[in-house]
């Protein structure tokens, strides 16, 4: 069946499954957000032992979605692989850095002989939470803003700045270096947001919701500010535009915003996503206990439709979505950094398994949490973080 | 490609190894004891005993401790390919990364989200249920074993692939050749199961050291009794697939299986060396050349190894640089011409392409869907990166030794298996205090064992990153040594603070016991 398509349409599909995992990193991004506001919402120590493990128990779903992701893109868009992980080397090392000691500090730090202490740990989790979501939301906004490298008529990549990556976040000179920060800080908060939102949904414990609430909307306002100042910048910047008869790279004013006028649909969902996310936010704050409780899904889904057609928005209608501001035509686009047909092909065929896959982690996810955390659980549980 | 940086090339090597290293240092234990605990808690549905229950969980935390720095460092082996080794990255991606999205669709998630009911499920899901999700843990995380190991398999014998002169990389024309391809099937198998040996001498060893200390007898000796089983049903399985794997690198990867056994000079009839040290030659007309200063052979073995007939011809290290014409071997001096002419085909073709010379354009892509062009040129493409032949022979005394270290310490854990399956049948084994201090030793030696493994797997094959078709010191990134260098440091440390971690709690965890985990 997939063999029938058009090789653009294979191209087009897989973007999405990739846009799909970014989406699902960012909204699982909400384990990370969580593990920096352990000391402000936990206070005595087992309040704190109850935040963490609620945390710990999914920082799996985070993680391998991380590494699905790389995967994936890998696989269907190597020429991103190359160019940005070889490339932007120094922001890819740091994320990799926050990443390594996320696992260990869960599964450490309640364990006597851990070399490092359970204040050591935890202080390792407060920088997965921190590096992490800045540090993604920074690198995915140069998918709008552009990153400094050339590829050669072999499609070898260079990198065009001896910072290699650095510079997209510390070149003050350049207005897009403030574009990519709002975007890594908005993902901050929003995960910090996503976090406090999961606390209602697990934890049972008054003192907790009490501090989570607050922090709710100390958390929800730079949020909006960033992601605001994100959103405005991009729909008034020149784009990278692709001309579909030559496939040359041009700069296109108001590209993006071109691209959610013409596509209404990536409009409408993006839009639906950005009420559902507000929308989860004032339900938790405003409403009782049991609004409260189910708040998360409704700002989960609006931040995977929110991300999901940002993606949309940077690669599709004739979009380069991974430019290059030092030399134009090096732009990557979903059909000069694509696999193979036969490549797509074979993996829309695995692609097939997703649904299947999702509905297995729903099910799993459903029976782990179908009570509320409480002390009692965290005395008689045999595998405490 | 123009200016070798070799700084660059040996510290980016330096930093995969490293990470790889460390990596495997968790993973074995990982695929095999899954299997282990898998087993145990079927035991305990079955009889429902809370002894096995005791005994399940107990090596469940075991489990916990290592996981966590087992995924860490392959997240960042995963990514090091696009950060190191990113002109691989781009020449390979459209056939190596399928596999690896694949394992992060079908097997990573499978493992996490089980991961995550076994661990916390005991008391949440339903006991049938419980029992499925470890199953599907050990499934899960051996299904990642599947797919890395089919890209490796690829990388050590190149098939269903076609350049593309367009776009200068392999494009993917048969899945089914990469995923069957006997290099990888028999790659994949003989790491599993050599990982399960890994994971039963593991719980053979702390169970002896619990009898030694007088302690825990009862769940020592059911652990013994599950581990020894296990451990000598996969010993024997390692050896077959062992030996299938050395007749598929005789064939596909010649260089190595001569590095392997330290043999220069082909011949028929050729003798296995069962053990040797290797030395210097001192012949000034032979620099390359390296003797053994003592060794111990088994006539004709190795032809029958490679080819299964004491009579065939097995190649030397000499054979294959300078050729054999009686035996049909093609010199790397010949090589690396046809390589150069195929590199320069490419080269024409580009610029042709460039300059619009349609004509000329066309008849040269012809030639890269050519298959005696594939065959006889293509085929030997990474050989032109190359002047001199001597560069493309891999480090023979580290071949050698690996090799043999591997082998012996298979050998030595089957002998550990049977002796324990023994002692345990018979209920004797805390009378043989000696036995019991040899099993404890046998946990670092199965470590050392299944790195060596990995070590011939990975030297023997140099300079290929990909066998015959790209050099390693082609695949590197466009970036500064001295950044290779630092990220070295940073993630040797990073690791090195987590390893030193990992053992103190595991030593504490096995000293507090099994009881402690029991509610």
């Amino acid at each position: 069946m997939f063999e029938q398509m058009e090789f653009s349409t294979l191209q087009h599909y897989w973007f999405i499954i990739i846009a799909l995992l970014g989406a699902l990193l960012v909204f699982l991004l909400f384990v990370q957000g969580g593990q920096t506001l352990i000391k402000q919402l936990g206070k005595t120590d087992q309040e704190t032992t109850m935040l963490v493990n609620t945390f710990g128990r999914k920082w799996e779903f985070t993680f391998t979605t991380l590494v699905t992701f790389g995967g994936a893109f890998f696989a269907s868009f190597p020429l991103f692989y190359s160019t940005s992980f070889g490339g932007a080397y120094w922001v890819w090392f740091i994320i990799l850095v926050a990443f390594v000691v996320q696992a260990v500090s869960y599964e450490y730090r309640s364990k006597s002989q851990n070399l490092l202490g359970k204040k050591g740990f935890d202080a390792l989790l407060f920088f997965n939470g921190l590096i992490a979501p800045v540090f993604l939301g920074t690198a995915v906004a140069t998918f709008f803003t552009g990153s400094p490298f050339h590829v050669s008529g072999m499609n070898m990549s260079y990198w065009d700045n001896s910072l290699h990556g650095l510079e997209l976040a510390l070149d003050v000179t350049r207005v897009e270096t403030f574009i990519n920060l709002s975007l890594g800080l908005a993902v901050f908060f929003l995960s910090r947001v996503l976090g406090v939102l999961y606390v209602f949904n697990t934890i049972d414990h008054d003192e907790i919701i009490k501090r989570a609430r607050k922090s709710l909307l100390i958390n929800s306002i730079p949020f909006l500010v960033f992601f605001l100042f994100f959103l405005i910048s991009i729909l008034l910047i020149d784009g990278f535009a692709i001309n579909p008869q030559t496939q040359e790279i041009f700069m296109e004013p108001y590209k993006y915003l071109h691209n959610l006028l013409e596509m209404p649909l990536v409009t409408a969902l993006f839009l639906l996503g950005v009420v559902l996310v507000l929308w989860g936010i004032i339900r938790a704050y405003f409403n009782t206990d049991k609004c409260a409780t189910k708040a998360i899904w409704f700002s989960g889904l609006g931040t995977v439709l929110v991300v999901l057609n940002l993606f949309f928005i940077a690669g599709f209608n004739n979009t380069a979505f991974y430019p290059s501001f030092t030399d134009l035509q090096s732009s990557l686009t979903i059909y000069n950094a694509s696999s193979s047909k036969y490549t797509l092909v074979a993996m829309s065929y695995v692609s097939l398994m997703v649904p299947f896959v999702l509905a297995y982690i729903w099910y799993a996810w459903k029976s782990i949490n179908n009570k509320r955390i409480d002390q009692e659980e965290m005395d008689n549980e045999s595998h405490v973080y | 490609m123009e200016n070798i940086d070799l700084q660059l090339i040996d510290w980016s090597r330096a930093q995969f190894a490293l990470t790889a290293i460390y990596h495997w240092l968790f993973v074995p234990l990982t695929l095999g004891i899954t299997f282990l605990i898998a087993i145990m808690e079927t035991i305990y549905v079955k009889t429902g005993n809370p002894e096995w229950k005791k005994i399940t969980k107990f090596w469940m935390t075991v489990f916990g401790i290592n996981f966590a720095i087992g995924v860490a460092t392959g997240l960042i082996l995963e990514f090091e390919f696009g950060t190191n080794w990113s002109n691989y990255s781009w020449f390979v991606g459209d056939i190596f990364g399928a596999p690896l999205a694949v394992e992060g669709i079908m097997a990573f998630f499978m493992e996490s989200t089980f991961i995550a009911v076994m661990f916390f499920g005991w008391n949440k899901v339903s006991k049938k249920f419980h029992l499925i999700s470890t199953w599907l843990v050990a499934i899960g995380s051996n299904l990642s074993a599947l797919w890395i190991l089919v890209a490796n398999g690829w990388m050590q014998n190149p098939v269903g692939m076609r350049f593309n002169p367009d776009t200068a990389r392999n494009e993917m024309i048969n899945f089914w050749d990469v995923l069957f391809s006997p290099t990888a099937i028999n790659k994949f198998l003989h790491t599993i199961y050599s990982s399960y040996i890994l994971a039963a001498a593991f719980v053979i060893g702390i169970s002896a050291y619990y009898l030694i200390k007088k302690r825990e007898s009862v769940f020592a000796r059911k652990s013994i009794l599950v581990a020894s089983i296990f451990g000598l049903v996969f010993s024997i399985m390692t050896v077959a697939t062992g030996d299938e794997s050395a007749r598929e690198i005789a064939k596909t990867q010649p260089m190595k299986f001569a590095a392997m056994e330290g043999l220069y000079f082909g011949t028929a009839n050729a003798p296995l060396v069962a053990a040797g040290m290797l030395k210097d030659c001192n012949d000034p007309e032979k620099p390359h050349i390296k003797d053994f200063a003592w060794n111990i052979e088994i006539p004709g073995v190795l032809s029958y190894m490679a080819f299964l007939d004491r009579n065939a011809f097995v190649p030397g290290i000499y054979d294959l640089v300078h050729g054999n014409e009686q035996q049909g071997i093609v010199s790397y001096f010949d090589k690396i011409e046809r390589g150069k002419i195929a590199r320069q085909t490419l080269e024409d073709y580009k610029l042709a392409k460039e300059n619009g010379n349609v004509e000329l354009a066309a008849s040269l892509r012809a030639k890269f869907e050519d298959q005696d062009f594939i065959d006889n040129y293509f085929n030997y493409f990474g050989f032109s990166y190359f002047d001199d032949p001597h560069d493309i022979i891999p480090n023979v005394p580290l071949s050698f030794y690996t090799f043999h270290i591997m082998v012996a310490v298979g050998f030595f854990l089957i002998a550990l298996f049977v002796v324990a399956l023994f002692f345990a049948i018979k209920n004797t084994l805390h009378r043989y205090k000696w036995f019991l201090i040899i099993a404890l030793i046998s946990m670092p030696l199965a470590y050392i064992g299944s790195q060596s493994g990995w070590m011939i797997a990975e030297f023997g094959r140099q300079p290929w990153v990909i066998q015959n078709l790209m050099p390693t010191h082609t695949a590197v990134s466009n970036i500064q040594s001295g950044m290779v260098i630092t990220t070295f440091w940073i993630f040797a440390l990073v690791f090195t603070v987590l390893l030193i971690a990992e053992i103190k709690i595991m030593v504490n965890q096995v000293k507090k016991g099994p009881k402690i985990e029991e509610e």
